[in-house]
């Protein structure tokens, strides 16, 4: 039997709950006078309610658009060729971890070049790269650092271990990405298709894991500056759809607000002594460019001037390119990404494209919008039929 | 799905900001960074990458770990060991 823990959180995917959760919402949706467009942004929830069919349980008037929450999906092509150079460096050991070592760069995944020779190793804490640079103290090991706010405090102490260990051989090229910062730029962008999608977010169930560090504090501005109410939620299905009923009351009432479903594990301050670890070591960027977004200004970290030593990215600055690269003509998951389309109307979707051949970020980590739809795509079958 | 398992804390090291924890059962050892000044043995902490983010009562804990003690009765050793320690992995690597 091939049972995970995964399986196991029965009460929060007791289908009761997620009924009853289904009808309330139904009822309470009957009383909008226009369809609500929520857009989850954290691709943990889309992988939810791709999963559980959450979708195929609510009404028409709840729409769903997948956001750009998955540090995988979102990286883009020249990050990924900066770590493919340097994993072919001289001496080097490059580190990083989940789903980034299958992504196609402009010259090949980090697997790809691990099987040309690299030394490319996958880790499950970043504290196994302390471990891996002290193990080998003739090399040089480079940790390639992605994710959000939820993993960048675990970058942060693994930079604060190795100076206090006095270990020199730790480089780091820093990929963190903040998420006010990419919501903003939804909501705010100015193009050929702001009418067409300016209006299509109406509220956002907000990240949770990031909110654990940053505190739900980060996605006030958008219910006060924006009119978008905010829930965050946290993964399971039961907390997605308590997540929704609480974002679809707020429209029936007449209210625009930040709300926790998550309180489980999510404050409205988050971690302090995490927050002041990133304040020690890290930046904004000024521009950063997320992979079918484009640049968004002050969207990204980077390490702070007084540890430029340990930048791989200036201490490699010569051999690593500048240059943009373009995505694939084809692929759509910019439009994917920005909530105008959704998987199955990219013309390459399980065709050209496939978790096991991917074109496009979408498809690659299993978190990725194009992944979850291709992965259950007998659900959105099922309710085609329906 | 980023899904932690509460693990119990049984031993702290503040000189290296680490701390042993036992997910039933099976004991490793993670970094207790960012809650050191309030973590005692004894507590249930969530664990994210490697790293224990925050505590949770011990209520709470206790009530999820019985729902898994039940499955986990079905399992061999291997896969046990296996899927308690991937329980805190996102399949991203660090999704938001």
């Amino acid at each position: 039997m091939n049972l995970t823990l995964k399986n196991l959180y029965d009460d929060f995917r007791d289908p009761k709950t997620i009924k009853a959760l289904a009808e309330l919402i139904t009822q309470e949706a009957e009383k909008l006078d226009r369809p609500v467009n929520i857009m989850e942004v954290c691709g943990g929830h889309t992988h939810t309610i791709m999963k559980y069919g959450l979708k195929q349980l609510l009404p028409e008037k709840i729409r769903f658009i997948h956001g750009p929450g998955c540090p995988v999906c979102i990286m883009p092509k020249e990050r990924i060729d900066h770590a493919y150079i340097l994993a072919q460096q001289p001496d080097v050991i490059l580190v990083t971890l989940g789903d980034m070592i299958k992504v196609p760069g402009s010259k090949g995944s980090l697997q790809q070049a691990r099987s040309q020779g690299a030394d490319v190793r996958f880790v499950y804490s970043p504290l196994d790269a302390l471990k891996i640079a002290r193990e080998n103290p003739e090399k040089r090991v480079i940790f390639f650092a992605i994710g959000f706010e939820t993993t960048t405090p675990m970058t942060a102490a693994l930079i604060d271990r190795a100076e206090k260990l006095g270990v020199t051989n730790l480089l780091y090229h820093i990929n963190h990405v903040t998420v006010p910062e990419v919501m903003r730029e939804l909501i705010d962008s100015r193009d050929e298709h702001i009418d067409s999608y300016n209006n299509r977010i109406d509220a956002f169930i907000g990240p949770s894991h990031v909110s654990v560090i940053a505190g739900a504090k980060i996605y006030r501005e958008f219910p006060e500056r924006y009119g978008r109410p905010v829930v965050v939620s946290g993964f399971e299905p039961v907390d997605v759809m308590e997540g929704v009923l609480m974002l679809v009351r707020q429209f029936t009432q007449g209210r625009c607000e930040l709300e926790i479903q998550y309180r489980r594990s999510v404050t409205m301050e988050g971690n302090l002594s995490a927050q002041r670890q990133i304040d020690k070591f890290f930046e904004k960027r000024e521009l950063f460019k997320w992979r079918g977004l484009g640049n968004i200004p002050h969207s990204a970290l980077k390490l702070r001037e007084a540890y430029a030593h340990l930048d791989a990215e200036k201490v490699y600055g010569e051999q690593l390119p500048v240059e943009e690269i373009e995505d694939h003509k084809l692929c759509i998951c910019g439009d994917i990404l920005r909530g105008m389309a959704e998987p199955t109307e990219c013309q390459v979707f399980g065709t050209a494209c496939t978790p096991s051949k991917p074109l496009g970020s979408c498809m690659v980590s299993s978190e990725g919008a194009c992944a979850a739809y291709y992965k259950y795509g007998d659900l959105l079958q099922r309710r085609s039929d329906r | 799905m980023c899904l932690s398992i509460p693990s119990k804390v049984v031993k702290i090291d503040k000189e290296k900001a680490t701390a042993v924890v036992d997910t039933m059962g099976v004991q490793r050892e993670v970094g207790i960074d960012f809650i050191e000044d309030e973590v005692k043995i004894g507590d249930y902490v969530l664990i994210h990458i490697g790293f224990a983010m925050n505590i949770i009562s011990e209520e709470e804990a206790l009530a999820s770990i019985e729902t898994y003690k039940e499955i986990l009765a079905l399992m061999d050793e291997e896969e046990r060991q296996r899927a308690i320690l991937e329980g805190d992995q996102c399949e991203g690597g660090g999704s938001a």
